[in-house]
């Protein structure tokens, strides 16, 4: 029995109507089309499928859609405002920070949430808060030194 | 100022602003009309004869459109070293017989996935279970189970190198030491699992988007296996989440997909899942080494001898290249007078064991400097001064084997010791160990038997200056995409947004052996080069007539600038030049040619990189539990054509190699890889990330593009035998036998505690 689904997402409402086991995930790539959010593992430990739930980072494939019934969603095909990139996505390729590109979605969206709680975090609140997510080409190092400039205030939101 | 426009800047990668908003669509992205989506019935066992496989069942159940069995195949085996027949072993649905756990015993298109993984629990195989083997000792013993008939004793390849006299040199040897070191596998783990959509039409054409590292391999043997002709096959690489050597040989998600698409013309897709990615994609080879390394007082390395036996797992894969090259590099990156290598491959019941980034050398280099920094300490001498005495210089001769051009071991090694005196006396506890190494840039080795030049590349120029570059490269996250365009752009003399690329696509792109092997900068860029040399000579024909220049004179683009090189003020707009130059060719684009394949360049490969790395550790002797504080490295990779590139290359390896050293292994039970998920196999995470420094070294290798050389895989060589030295030299015990957990480091410690004591 399919269950109704509402949802903002990158500020669209839907209406939708899923099976009560169907992951966000699933919604998201399957029924929306937004592929921009991967998935890595079935173990919830990679961390590529993270969005924005209410503000905060979320691991996709953990969360049932019907949880987040009502929810406001940012996944990163909202991230930029028209041609115009977000500070993180400015920052990533300036400093190098994605190779392959596979977990750069779900690290953009876990920085997003970090950003959005304490917009100058700390060295050590940056590593703690890409802890999640496995990126098996950069060494992660890029990634923090592209995150510490956006907390230096380098990259200044032009909207 | 530099004399590049283009290389040695710092500049965003060309797929980067797709990847960065999620726009760039993956294999695993996409869906077709009309899209069936596969799942592979594996073998659960690790030996056995298939007796019969019943699908009567699954056929009935609503939603399955089509199930394949070995039946369906040709009943070939397949396998990259193609000049050796023997060595294609692999079937790629077994007929017969199943030989890991993991073989692929059938496969099941269905409207939904959620169908087709509901349709494997309904094919019954009937299986007569065989004794199996899984311990590649154990598989070389007389009575060992027979993993493939007709192969004596299970070995599988066997490689021996040799020069000069070693029995003799042991001789005049002061000091000789006979080691053991046992060297784990290791899982690749791309973050983009193995996948591939097919496409099979009625007009007899199969296109195949996978996640792939080598398009045209692809194409090749999918052709051969599936009975078609190569240009019946389009294989085309959309972006690619990473490979590491797991993707460049034929896998089940390609040809399960294939098979199934041409069975029913509708598209197939399959994703192998992450459980699958562990237990039934390729993995690092283990190794169990026995060196025996001799030296004068002086520290002057007379003579080496080193044993390898590998774990083959069931098939030969590309771990008969791996076996070569780990004997090769077990001589690296010294001048041993006297050297000889005896690899022997075992087929075992266990996944096949094959190519991962460092191919070989991350084993030989953590065995060969733990051995060496073994012989110095005995010997009296610094870590840092053996190596110097008995390092590689640039010009010298691996006796038969290779012929090296440019390289900055020595350089390297004078940095390493100036960053370890700067770090001072180090508190207790903490341990610098070094590593040093070398890589090749491209293997010269064809084993394949391509009749097509190694690397290819052409160039359109279009009327309004844009840039077309067609190449069959595969950038699977290395970044090749923009290090060729920035190639191309320096050579034509246009800026690097002038340059579009097309890669690896094997319908529109001209071969290319693939991303392997720390290959495509030099080999596929001097294919770039000269393709944009190419077209760059046309235009200059055109400019060179319409500015009336004396011909004596030398012409040259510059930034979009065509000017006489002495008098560089004196030219022509380029774009001007490009709309001239196509009407004067009849309206045709500019197009320019390129081709590379090594001559005359030794047996391996055509340029070596080197370096050396320093390691700090810090280990709480209580526990044995340690922390990498600090990588330090110093690479040269000649001319640098992409710096934030090769940064990436090297913060990156520090993290796989780093995990080859610390914690990464694939522990078994009776041939089940018991750690099969992202969650219980242990990777490196930014919190475990050590500090990370390069030390730029300035080299210039006359055989690549602009002087450039590798810098992929030869980064990810030293980082385990540096950690086993930093171990060694913060509290004094030396592992042999990798991952250097922080368990055998307590038992090391407690052990050690317990010999003093009872003394």
């Amino acid at each position: 029995m399919k269950k109704e689904l509402k949802l903002t997402v990158n500020g669209q409402p839907y209406e939708l109507y899923v099976k009560p086991g169907t992951l966000l995930v699933e919604v998201l790539r399957n029924e929306l089309d937004l592929t921009g959010t991967k998935r890595g593992c079935e173990s919830a430990s990679c961390g590529a499928c993270t969005v924005s739930l209410n503000g905060m980072a979320v691991k996709s494939c953990t969360i049932l859609a019907l949880q987040a019934d009502g929810g406001d969603i940012l996944t990163i095909e909202g991230l930029a405002k028209g041609t115009e990139l977000h500070p993180l996505q400015k920052a990533f390729l300036d400093h190098g920070a994605l190779q392959c590109g596979f977990c750069t979605s779900g690290m953009l969206m876990s920085a997003a949430g970090l950003f959005h709680e304490k917009p100058t975090p700390t060295l050590d609140e940056i590593k703690e808060a890409i802890d999640g997510n496995i990126c098996r080409c950069t060494g992660y190092n890029s990634i923090i030194r592209a995150l510490s400039a956006v907390a230096r205030g380098e990259y200044k939101e032009q909207r | 100022m530099s004399k590049y426009n283009v290389i040695g800047t710092r500049v965003h990668r060309v797929d980067g602003p797709d990847k960065v908003t999620g726009k760039a669509k993956y294999t695993f992205d996409m869906v077709l009309p009309n899209m069936l989506y596969g799942k592979i019935l594996r073998s659960p066992h690790p030996h056995a004869k298939i007796l019969s496989i019943d699908t009567s069942q699954a056929e009935k159940l609503i939603g399955v459109k089509g199930i394949v069995t070995g039946k369906d195949t040709l009943g070939k085996k397949q396998g990259i070293w193609r000049r050796f027949p023997e060595l294609c072993d692999e079937e790629m649905i077994c007929r017969s017989k199943v030989r890991y756990i993991g073989d692929p015993v059938a496969a099941v298109a269905a409207v939904d996935e959620d169908t087709a993984a509901e349709a494997l629990d309904l094919i019954e195989v009937e299986y007569e279970l065989l004794p199996a083997v899984f311990d590649p000792l154990d598989a070389i013993k007389e009575d060992a189970p027979q993993v493939h008939e007709g192969v004596e004793l299970n070995i599988n390849v066997t490689r021996h190198i040799e020069w000069g006299d070693v029995d003799e040199a042991f001789k005049q040897c002061d000091l000789v030491r006979e080691d053991h070191f046992r060297c784990s596998s290791q899982a690749h783990v791309c973050m983009e699992t193995h996948d591939a959509i097919a496409s099979f039409d009625h007009s007899g054409k199969l296109t195949v988007w996978t996640s792939t590292q080598a398009a045209y391999y692809m194409q090749v043997l999918l052709a051969d296996m599936l009975g078609l002709r190569e240009g019946d096959v389009r294989v085309i690489k959309p972006p690619t989440g990473g490979g590491f050597g797991s993707k460049f040989e034929l896998d089940s998600a390609q040809f399960c997909a294939s098979l199934l698409s041409m069975k029913l013309c509708q598209p197939v897709k399959i994703v192998f899942t992450r459980e699958e990615e562990f237990t039934a994609s390729k993995r690092r080879t283990p190794m169990i080494y026995y060196t025996k390394l001799g030296a004068k007082k002086d520290g002057t390395l007379l003579a080496k001898e080193v044993r390898v036996i590998t774990e083959g797992g069931a098939y030969t894969s590309m771990g008969a290249t791996a076996l070569y090259l780990t004997g090769f590099f077990s001589s690296f990156p010294y001048k041993y007078p006297n050297y000889r290598y005896d690899g022997y491959r075992a087929y075992t019941n266990t996944a096949p064991t094959s190519a991962m980034r460092g191919f070989g050398a991350p084993q030989a280099v953590f065995v060969g400097e733990s051995q060496i920094d073994m012989m110095a300490e005995e010997l009296g001498i610094d870590p840092v001064e053996i190596r110097r005495r008995n390092g590689m210089t640039p010009n010298y001769e691996v006796p038969g084997q290779a012929n090296i051009q440019s390289c900055g071991l020595h350089q390297c090694l004078d940095k390493i010791e100036e960053h370890i005196k700067q770090r001072g006396k180090l508190p207790p506890n903490r341990g610098i160990g070094i590593a040093a190494y070398g890589f090749m840039s491209g293997g010269i080795f064809n084993w394949f038997d391509t009749p097509y030049a190694f690397s290819a590349a052409v160039v359109r120029i279009n009327i309004d200056g844009k840039v077309d570059l067609f190449t069959g490269a595969c950038d699977i996250g290395q970044g090749s995409d923009t290090t060729l365009s920035m190639i191309c752009a320096e050579e034509l003399g246009v800026r690097l947004d002038d340059i579009r690329i097309h890669a690896a696509d094997t319908g529109i792109c001209p071969p290319d052996l693939g991303a392997w092997g720390s290959r495509e900068t030099l080999m596929n860029g001097n294919a770039v080069k000269m393709a944009a040399a190419d077209a760059k000579r046309q235009l200059l024909e055109f400019a060179g007539a319409k500015m009336g220049a004396n011909i004596v004179y030398d012409l040259d683009i510059k930034d979009r600038w065509v000017h006489l090189v002495d008098r560089p003020q004196k030219g022509l707009s380029y774009f001007d030049v490009v709309k001239e130059a196509i009407r004067g060719k009849d309206g045709e684009a500019i197009m320019g040619r390129g081709h590379y394949t090594p001559h005359r360049k030794g047996m391996i490969s055509p340029a070596y990189s080197f370096g050396v790395q320093a390691a700090e550790v810090e280990v709480d002797p209580e526990t044995g539990r340690y922390k990498l504080v600090n990588v330090t490295t110093a690479h040269e990779s000649g001319t640098v054509i992409n710096p934030v590139g090769i940064e990436g290359q090297l913060e990156g390896a520090i993290m796989m190699a780093g995990g080859y050293g610390f914690c990464e292994d694939q522990p078994m039970d009776n041939g089940k890889i018991l750690n099969p998920s992202i969650g219980d196999y242990k990777l490196i995470r930014s919190l475990d990330m050590p500090e990370t420094k390069i030390l730029e070294i300035d080299t210039y290798e006359p055989e690549g593009p602009f002087g450039a050389k590798e810098a992929g895989e030869g980064l990810t060589n030293p980082t385990a035998g540096a950690i086993g030295n930093a171990i060694y030299k913060a509290v004094g015990v030396r592992i042999h036998d990798l991952p250097i957990t922080p368990e055998k480091v307590f038992r090391a410690l407690r052990a050690k505690e317990q010999a003093r004591s009872s003394k």
